[in-house]
């Protein structure tokens, strides 16, 4: 583990992820507030020059219907609209509970769309900021329990052995050789398909927890096997230490830095998996935004051929999966990330880690 | 013999075992297709009645298992509640479809990937290289999703390729050719789609593999022969490096098949991808069920080819394997 790379990887993290918990203060609007005169406007342009001077304050220009059109923009240049930063507007609460007004930027008399607004003429950048808390919590939860669930099965497989390991790695390989996609949706097939967001949102934690914990689970399962013939685990074992305190004091410690690397590699494929669902309607549903169901509108090929931004919250979760991916590469020991699983003869290679949580070993 | 008998029993294993969860999964289901019905007003409760019972949806689960298993054993995979008939002939065509896109993909994909992967490590550090290397990683950060929706897009606005489906309106009037042309048009996207989800990974691995035989003794030995450069790389140091990429192979199946499923839902591509997606919102069980099946056929098809390549291609594998 490289401390020094594991620390920038993880810093640059932690500004994304503040950038999409502070969705409130960042974001201009309220992202299911509709304005249904400005349907599918393309993203706005924002000047700082207008008739020959140059602006300090920037400054955009409202939009009005071309005429004869009834779904064409363009620029009134007469009303120009100064851009006012720390501005109050609509109350919102950061991070759920501390309710405030204040934005990092709004406008007087006309709303701004940075990038364009949706068929109901909400702010796409506004449902992008906030659809990113709901998608990154899910992912984040969904790893975590992942992760916890993983611990205890990979612990109990390798510390106790017997028909207890046989069963669990069994079941474990039978969750590998699946693809997650088919484990997804065989798991979500026969779940309640209509839901309040609420509970969609603890459905598709639950799945996602269910889908990925083999891979983990094995991994745990070897470095406990290893550990717990060691001599000071032994040695413990000898002064009368029980099995409770044996596998807390001395085990656990010892898979820490396998489950971080796994968390690591977890939590953006499990974004994308809860983009994927909400994508083809099994997810979270309308109006609460994630970035998968901000997505789904791209499945009628009029939005795709005329409103090519509804495409650019698909872009938000790139940064991320560049972040994890550096993360996990920096926190995993040897450097080889995944490795394939050895058949005989067969050697390892780092190959990254955009495997899906069921693929590898 | 006893490498593959075992490679087999696994795969027996693991189709055992996926029918059961997905058997588990199903009734773990809070309703079914038939109380959907239960809502329609003109259906009698004493139909439904009867339906249950045909169905056996009444009997326990162990007895419901059973019978479907004898019922695939003889090639009926259940009854479609929303198509109203066999399951079977509707996975077949849908299935065909998957495999003409995946093994389109699949063939692609690893004909791009060898020479760039070996001249990556050929190059290494170098020009090349570096660029290859950049190339695999920014495509590592784009997800499948992403990528689909991206190639989509851009298709829509250019008009170059269509955008969904697999064949035009007016296919039965084609010539051959047409047909062809009409068809591989309507693949490009879909494929080119797969083909770059799944490039950076066998470019990297391919790349990993090659490169340790390079350094390796032998090689330093073949190049002091004086051996062509090509030939020594195509050759010996492919040969070599087979072993981990035939493992590579068996698994690029699945990560392919787990791809297609959502690139042909993002594409609109007849395969079994949208099918399994409508069967879910149905709650049409059997479709699911046999949805997954298939796929897992596949995947354990896939794999059963690389370990069938793996001991052909390395002799230690027999030996050790009858030595066991």
């Amino acid at each position: 583990m490289d401390r020094r790379r594991v620390r920038r990887w993880f810093v640059a993290l932690l500004v994304l992820h503040a950038v999409v918990g502070g969705a409130g203060f960042l974001a201009p609007y309220d992202p299911v507030k509709q304005d249904r005169e400005h349907a599918y406007l393309p993203p706005m342009r924002v000047h700082f020059l207008g008739r020959g001077h140059l602006h300090l304050r920037p400054f955009f220009y409202a939009e009005r219907l071309r005429e004869g059109t009834f779904d064409e923009f363009e620029e009134d240049t007469e009303k120009a609209i100064p851009l006012r930063f720390f501005s109050t507007g609509e109350q919102y609460r950061l991070l759920g509970f501390l309710p405030s007004r204040r934005h990092l930027f709004g406008a007087e008399g006309a709303r701004l769309y940075l990038l364009g607004s949706d068929g109901l003429g909400r702010d796409q950048l506004s449902r992008m900021l906030y659809g990113g808390q709901i998608s990154l919590l899910a992912g984040l939860l969904g790893a975590g329990g992942t992760i916890f669930v993983a611990a205890m099965i990979g612990t109990v497989a390798g510390f106790y052995g017997g028909w207890r390991d046989t069963l669990l790695m069994r079941l474990a390989e039978l969750f590998l050789a699946l693809p997650w996609l088919y484990l997804l949706f065989a798991l979500r097939a026969f779940l309640p398909l209509t839901v309040s967001p609420l509970r969609a949102f603890l459905l598709v934690v639950v799945v996602l927890a269910a889908v990925g914990w083999a891979r983990p689970a094995r991994l745990v399962r070897g470095v406990v096997l290893s550990v717990k013939e060691r001599d000071f685990v032994r040695a413990a074992r000898g002064f009368g230490a029980g099995d409770a305190y044996l596998v807390r004091r001395h085990i656990l410690p010892e898979t820490r830095s396998v489950l971080l690397t796994q968390a690591a590699i977890l939590v953006p494929q499990f974004v994308l998996a809860e983009m994927t669902l909400s994508f083809i309607g099994l997810g979270i549903p309308e109006p609460v935004p994630s970035w998968g169901n901000l997505l789904a509108i791209l499945q009628q090929y009029s939005v795709l051929v005329s409103y090519w931004w509804m495409y650019l919250p698909a872009l938000a979760i790139v940064p991320f999966f560049v972040g994890y991916q550096g993360l996990a590469n920096a926190l995993h020991v040897d450097g080889v990330t995944v490795k394939i699983e050895g058949k005989r003869g067969g050697t390892h290679h780092d190959i990254g880690t955009r495997f899906s949580p069921a693929q590898t070993d | 013999m006893s490498f593959l008998l075992r490679r087999l029993l696994q795969a027996i294993f693991l189709l055992i075992g996926v029918s059961i969860l997905t058997f588990l999964f199903s009734t773990l289901a809070p309703g079914n297709y038939l109380d959907e019905m239960r809502l329609n007003p003109q259906i009698s409760a004493a139909t439904l009645a009867s339906l249950r019972a045909q169905y056996d949806l009444n009997r326990p689960l162990p007895f419901r298992y059973a019978r479907w298993v004898n019922a695939v054993a003889h090639g009926e995979l259940g009854y479609s509640f929303a198509y109203n008939g066999p399951v079977a002939p509707l996975l077949w065509i849908r299935a065909r479809n998957t495999l003409l896109l995946t093994l389109t993909a699949m063939l692609l994909a690893w004909a791009l990937a060898l020479p760039l992967g070996i001249w990556s490590a050929e190059r290494r550090g170098h020009l090349p290289d570096r660029a290859i290397s950049l190339a695999t990683a920014t495509l590592m950060v784009v997800p499948e999703l992403v990528l689909a929706l991206g190639l989509l897009i851009l298709a829509a606005r250019s008009g170059w390729f269509p955008t969904g489906g697999m064949v035009s309106v007016g296919f039965a009037e084609l010539s051959r050719w047409g047909k062809l042309r009409d068809l591989a048009m309507h693949m490009a996207l879909p494929v080119a789609a797969l083909v770059l989800s799944a490039l950076p990974i066998l470019v990297r691995h391919i790349r990993a593999a090659v490169a340790e035989e390079l350094g390796a003794p032998f090689f330093r030995a073949a190049t002091a022969h004086g051996i062509p450069r090509r030939k020594l790389l195509y050759r010996y140091a492919l040969r070599a490096a087979a072993n981990p990429m035939i493992s590579l192979f068996g698994f690029s199946v699945g990560t392919l098949l787990s791809a297609s499923l959502l690139v042909e839902m993002v594409m609109s591509w007849p395969g079994l991808g949208p099918l399994l997606l409508e069967a879910i919102l149905a709650r049409d069980l059997y479709v699911v069920i046999g949805g997954v099946l298939f796929s897992t056929i596949f995947l354990v098809c896939g794999n059963f080819l690389g370990d069938l390549l793996l001991y052909w291609a390395d002799p230690r594998i027999r030996t050790a394997g009858g030595a066991r």
